[in-house]
């Protein structure tokens, strides 16, 4: 096997490519479940709806961005509904509650794609103007979008960061975080910030999804995976915790590139091909487990983790 | 005193179900496939084919009225496994057919031939069915999973590429074919790697690909993640230097999703939509005509296994209960195929010829996998004779 | 003690079960046999399950793995030609009770989100191991032949034994977890359920007490698997995936989650909804999915208190 530079730093790219993605996902997953105490899987839905509507609006309109861009506000409204129909009412319950009912959203909803779009999933491709790759050092080519996909992920980060420390909002979120009731007490509505957090955090899952579209498919049941990976990541990160989430993200996506890449290579040494062929995929997808347990062993609230919660 | 009221009442409650028991004057068959989920637009495929010939046959298999029920199997074995248990002890059907994937026909194969319930798989051809573990009431209507990468391999062989990049989904299906590929290649096979099947990003594998600089690459990637791995690997520009072989991948029903991508791929198929003789072009026709798509070789596969049905019933005058008159039936079968002529190996696979392929535009615009030529006659898969049946 | 024994409805309706099979064989219905030991099977897993949710309070997702465990020590033992039921039993139960308490020991160091967390991790790790083994039919597992043998006169291929013995299976668990969650342990158990701290406070040692149920229902679990394998006469890893676990919780949701049979009347509800349902639209998940927001929002203790409500106002309409 080859172990070129070139190689490993595609590898990496890769790495943060997925990170940032999963990132996207996990904050508005990290924030409900930090600020609202809300376990919420119904979020790999939004992932995929919004997933679906870039693809739909990309091909009515013609235009990517457009279709893109489109599809934030319209999860961001699909998610307010979903929040006065169903989540209000799942705040004080216990977490089993919340679980299982948000499980019956993700079923519903990927049955209603299928319904509404059909099984077979939708396809869209990258456009042309975004298309093509970039050489890299050692003649190693990466594709211009999956720069891209990094580049819009870090400036999420970024926005995020900044809106959360120097903003009037982000004071209002932190707060809720740390004691709703004193928030409510001073006067602000909780519930109108509730509803905000939830939505804004559909649109960032929407955004996830529509960016991913080009390069897997979109079809029902995409958000399923990202969902797990992401409840691993705001467990490493620390519940409630966006810098732990956007760490936490970025160690599991390079961990599984290079894992995924590395492992049977490195098996292979020790081990005979064919059964290093066989439990180095395996053991790549373990790995991420493994460094979770690892984590929560050491750090029982995660690298992050709040105070208090 | 409450246990024989219990008795009466369920004995009365029975006998009402009883009599909505087998008649022996129809044919029971079961189409089974994947027909939600990803894998669902392949079933489809399957299915449109099927109820196309059972359309012509106007609802009967050999003169007799024919009750299909369709089932999915979600592309779970233990879903499927739960279909045939209830295939056999509750409906207790005649001939099950359809099943696309080796893993669903692994978990089905026992119980339905441990009860000599005729199983005619349309597509799935796992090696160990055609070979060790092959059974009289056993049939393929498509081919064994080694045959179309060993045609590929024997004209990648032919066009002078030495070095070959194997990259094969890992499960039944994926190691048989990259076994097959091996077997008649004679280059040399610079790495091979096995992506877990349903895997969506192939980043990784196709970094590898160009790491390893290869002549060409020989694909077998699995249901809808073809789609990706095709755009990706496009995407990624290797595509012109290292050209890309497949079989089952590049592959009917995924043309259009895969678009550009996908044009100039080749592969290997014993059908193609534009293969010239008239039992396959009076298909084509029809089926276009009724579902308005290009057919696939799951729909010809699918098509050819219900005008086996119907042949074969035909010859044992309705008598499907003796099992293993049916069953010697199929297996000397005479029908017009779509594929030309059609006759059973020892092993109960087809034994037929293979062409080459390359993805075209129709002048219509359609994409097709399109006829190039003979690479085989008469090709009898490599594990026929591992099978102890003459 | 003897007439309140006769007046037991629990009695009466394994009396039912038991003899269901004679009734079943005269009318030529045995597919119904299979089925109902389906049912009964995964409410032995509900069961288990229900002693760390219901009563102890805790969310696992992680159950399912140990169905698994207990089914490939069943699966594994057959393919390498071991026959012997005992063997069979004595691994899965054992294999299960030792990994329920390596998992559960490191799981419940933590709370909370942490907890429900790791146990998916270490589902998710025992299900991809499953998937990694190659030789073993990795992700689309194996079948084999035959089934698992005790005595000669006990032949689990004949449907009717099979059922008896899952039946009996059955009866054992209710017995031992109507048992222990009346008994000191049981109560410990609630009261840390209810609050730990409190409970702590009063000198119980919450984590053994915890850890022990984890581990019993870790063993239920695992009798569950080596039953479905006999069953099935097939083992995959999908029988260890998250997904089930996620069915589980709803099994024990569906028919009441503070009751003893509850979980056993949901398993059964969610297998014939789940057969039924597929045969009236293949989009049957749509409704299902509204049915559980529904039933979670509205119907919180399940079947057998909506049930037992309207035996509740039956009663009172009497008088």
């Amino acid at each position: 096997m080859i172990f070129t530079l070139g190689l490993f730093l595609i590898q990496l790219l890769n790495g943060l490519q997925f990170g940032v993605t999963l990132f996207l996902f996990t904050s508005g997953l990290t924030l409900v479940l930090g600020i609202m105490n809300f376990m919420n899987l119904g979020h790999a839905s939004f992932y995929m709806i919004g997933a679906y509507y870039a693809v739909a609006l990309t091909n009515w309109s013609g235009s990517f961005v457009f279709g893109v861009l489109l599809a934030l506000p319209a999860t961001y409204v699909t998610a307010l509904a979903v929040e006065w129909l169903v989540f209000r009412r799942l705040y004080e319950r216990s977490h089993l509650d919340q679980v299982l009912v948000t499980f019956g959203l993700v079923m519903f909803f990927n049955e209603v794609v299928r319904i509404i779009w059909g099984t077979a999933g939708l396809y869209f491709t990258v456009p042309d103007w975004l298309s093509g790759s970039v050489v890299l050092g050692s003649g190693a080519l990466y594709p211009v979008y999956r720069l891209l996909i990094i580049a819009v992920g870090c400036l999420v980060a970024l926005a995020m960061f900044l809106v959360i420390k120097y903003t009037r909002i982000g004071m209002l979120i932190r707060a809720g975080a740390d004691k709703p009731e004193m928030v409510e007490a001073v006067g602000v509505n909780i519930r109108g910030v509730f509803r905000g957090v939830v939505a804004l955090g559909a649109a960032l899952a929407a955004l996830a999804g529509a960016l991913s579209g080009p390069l897997y498919s979109v079809e029902s049941g995409m958000g399923d995976s990202m969902l797990i990976l992401a409840l691993v990541a705001i467990t490493i990160g620390g519940v409630g915790s966006i810098r732990g989430s956007f760490f936490a993200a970025l160690m599991i996506g390079v961990v599984d590139a290079m894992g995924r890449m590395f492992l049977p290579q490195l098996f292979a040494i020790f081990l005979s091909r064919p059964v290093a062929d066989a439990i180095g995929p395996a053991t790549g997808s373990m790995l991420i487990y493994l460094l979770m347990i690892v984590v929560l062993l050491a750090r029982p609230n995660g690298l992050f983790a709040f105070r208090g919660r | 005193m409450m246990k024989s009221k219990i008795t009466r009442l369920l004995g009365v409650l029975g006998l009402s179900v009883a009599f909505s028991a087998t008649a022996a004057d129809k044919v029971k068959v079961a189409f089974v496939s994947t027909l939600s989920g990803p894998q669902a637009l392949l079933g489809k495929h399957m299915q449109d084919g099927f109820n196309l010939a059972v359309k012509e046959l106007g609802g009967k298999f050999g003169g007799i009225p024919a009750e299909v029920s369709v089932h999915d199997d979600q592309f779970k074995p233990d879903v499927a496994r739960q279909i045939a248990d209830r295939l056999v002890k509750r409906e207790q059907v005649d001939i099950v057919t359809g099943v696309l994937f080796s893993n669903v026909l692994l978990a089905m194969y026992n119980p339905l031939i441990d009860s000599k319930t005729i199983f005619i798989s349309a597509n799935a051809g796992a090696s160990q069915i055609a070979g060790k573990q092959c059974s009289p009431y056993f049939f393929s209507s498509a081919w064994q999973t080694d045959q179309a990468p060993s045609a590929v391999a024997r004209y990648v062989s032919k066009d002078g590429f030495k070095r070959i990049f194997i990259i094969a989904s890992n499960y039944q299906a994926g190691q048989d074919a990259a076994t097959g590929f091996k077997r008649a290649f004679k280059g040399q096979v610079v790495q091979e790697i096995y992506p877990p099947l349903g895997q969506p990003d192939f980043s990784a594998e196709i970094s590898q690909i160009a790491a390893s600089k290869p002549d060409a690459v020989f694909a077998f990637v699995a249901g809808s993640s073809a789609i990706n791995f095709v755009k990706q690997y496009a995407a990624s520009g290797l595509k012109k230097e290292i050209p890309l072989f497949s079989a089952f991948t590049v592959y009917g029903p995924y043309l259009d999703a895969m678009g550009d991508a996908a044009l100039g791929s080749r592969s290997a198929a014993f059908w193609t939509p534009d293969l010239d003789n008239p039992t396959s072009k009076r298909f084509v026709e029809a089926f276009r005509k009724e579902y308005g798509y290009v057919p696939s070789n799951s729909s010809a596969q699918a098509y050819d296994a219900a005008k086996i049905i119907n042949a074969a019933v035909a010859a044992v005058k309705g008598k499907v209960e003796d099992r293993d008159e049916l069953a010697k039936a199929i297996r000397s079968v005479k029908f017009d195929s779509v594929r030309g002529a059609f006759r059973f190996g020892n092993n109960n696979f087809p034994i037929q010829n293979f062409y080459a392929t390359e993805v075209a535009r129709l002048p219509d615009g359609k994409l097709i996998e399109s006829n190039r030529g003979v690479v085989v006659t008469d090709d009898v898969d490599a594990y026929a004779s591992e099978c102890s049946m003459k | 003690m003897k007439i309140s024994l006769l007046r037991n409805p629990l009695i009466w309706l394994f009396v039912v079960f038991a003899i269901f099979p004679i009734a079943a064989t005269a009318i030529n219905q045995t597919y119904y046999l299979s089925f109902i030991s389906k049912v009964m099977v995964f409410g032995i897993a509900a069961l288990g399950l229900n002693l760390v949710l219901g009563f102890g309070g805790m969310v696992s997702l992680g159950h399912a793995a140990f169905v698994g465990v207990g089914a490939y020590a069943v699966g594994l033992c057959m393919h390498y030609g071991v026959t012997n039921g005992w063997v069979h039993f004595g691994l899965a139960i054992g294999v299960g009770a030792l990994s329920s308490l390596l998992i559960g020991a490191l799981c419940l160091r933590a709370g909370g989100i942490s907890f429900i967390m790791l146990t998916l991790a270490f589902a998710q790790l025992l299900f991809f191991l499953g998937v990694g083994l190659k030789q073993y039919g990795g992700d689309d597992g194996f079948s084999f032949r035959g089934h698992s043998e005790f005595f000669s006169w006990l032949q689990l291929e004949d449907v009717r034994v099979m059922y008896w013995v899952i039946l009996a299976c059955l009866a054992l668990t209710v017995l031992v977890v109507g048992r222990s969650t009346r008994s000191g342990f049981g109560l410990a158990l609630r009261g840390v359920k209810s609050n730990e701290g409190r409970a702590q406070s009063i000198g119980l040692h919450t984590y053994r007490h915890k850890l022990a149920a984890f581990v019993l229902s870790g063993m239920f679990c695992s009798l569950s698997g080596a039953l479905l394998a006999n069953l099935t006469q097939f083992v995959s890893p999908s029988y260890m995936h998250f997904s089930r676990s996620a069915e589980l919780l709803l099994m024990i949701l569906l028919g009441g989650i503070s009751s003893l049979l509850g979980p056993v009347v949901g398993a059964a509800a969610f297998i014939v909804l789940e057969e039924s349902l597929g045969h009236i639209t293949p989009h049957w998940q749509a409704p299902m999915g509204l049915a559980i927001v529904l039933i979670v929002l509205f119907a919180r203790n399940g079947l057998i208190d909506l049930a037992m409500a309207v035996v509740v106002r039956f009663k009172r309409k009497r008088s």
